[in-house]
């Protein structure tokens, strides 16, 4: 006898709604990630030494991206001895995009390689590029998305506030 | 009525409903590409302009008279940022 139409329509419905995956918000712990590096090794967050991590997701493709890789190198290379700790995890499908973008905009801060965006999941991006500054234990202090020039002075000055702290 | 008659009529009728249930969410089940996923959108050729110079016209002309930019293209961020 065939299933109940009703049980039939029921399990179809239960089974198109998917279940939608929580933003990332302030206050609470960052999932922790394992990506590789590239040069093969791993590169893990939080590493316990950072006091504060600047971790940005961004693809080749993105033209916001290309314009705050300066921004990173110079956050990385003024505060990095006050232990803030900059990670680009990147997200092209093709490892080969992101190689020549790092050609093109060189970065001096730490990069890890996700082509299948395992962490954009579990950070549940709502854009690109997007970034979160995270304390010392992995708490989200701020979310940020997208990225402008003019947004330079602001994320600076909250990254200066928090290193400031004892 | 023969019980093999009233087993195709509850087919008939599971079946009804499922093309039914189908037809009702069409393609709103449908995920649309997350923001990182949209590496293949951004490119140039995937822009509804065929000829890059016209579009930068257009969108000079149409930035002086919206005092606005952006939001022509998937590259710039698919957040409205740029």
């Amino acid at each position: 006898m065939p299933a109940s139409p009703l049980f039939t329509v029921a399990a179809l419905l239960a089974l198109l709604l998917a279940v939608p995956a929580h933003a990332l918000e302030t206050g609470t712990i960052a999932p922790t990630l394992s990506l590789p590096q590239r040069d093969g090794s791993s590169l893990h967050m939080p590493d316990g030494r950072a006091r504060l991590t600047y971790v940005d997701f961004w693809a080749s493709w993105c033209g916001p991206c290309r314009q705050s890789f300066p921004w990173l190198n110079r956050m990385q290379a003024r505060y990095a001895a006050q232990g803030l700790r900059v990670v680009g995890i990147n997200l092209d499908a093709k490892t080969a995009d992101a190689e020549r973008f790092l050609q093109e905009v060189p970065a001096q801060f730490e990069i890890a390689l996700d082509p299948q965006a395992q962490s954009a999941k579990r950070y549940a991006l709502k854009g690109m590029p997007s970034a979160a500054l995270l304390a010392a234990d992995g708490r989200v202090i701020a979310v940020h998305q997208g990225f402008r020039p003019g947004d330079a002075e602001a994320l600076e000055a909250l990254i200066k506030s928090h290193l400031d702290k004892p | 009525m023969s019980g093999g008659s009233w087993i195709q009529r509850r087919a008939r009728v599971a079946g009804m409903m499922v093309c039914a249930s189908l037809l009702l969410t069409a393609c709103g089940t449908l995920q649309p590409p997350q923001p990182w996923q949209r590496g293949l959108l951004a490119k140039p050729g995937m822009r509804l302009e065929a000829d890059p110079l016209q579009q930068r016209f257009d969108q000079h002309i149409q930035t002086s008279k919206e005092n606005a930019s952006g939001g022509s293209g998937i590259g710039g961020g698919g957040c409205g940022c740029n």
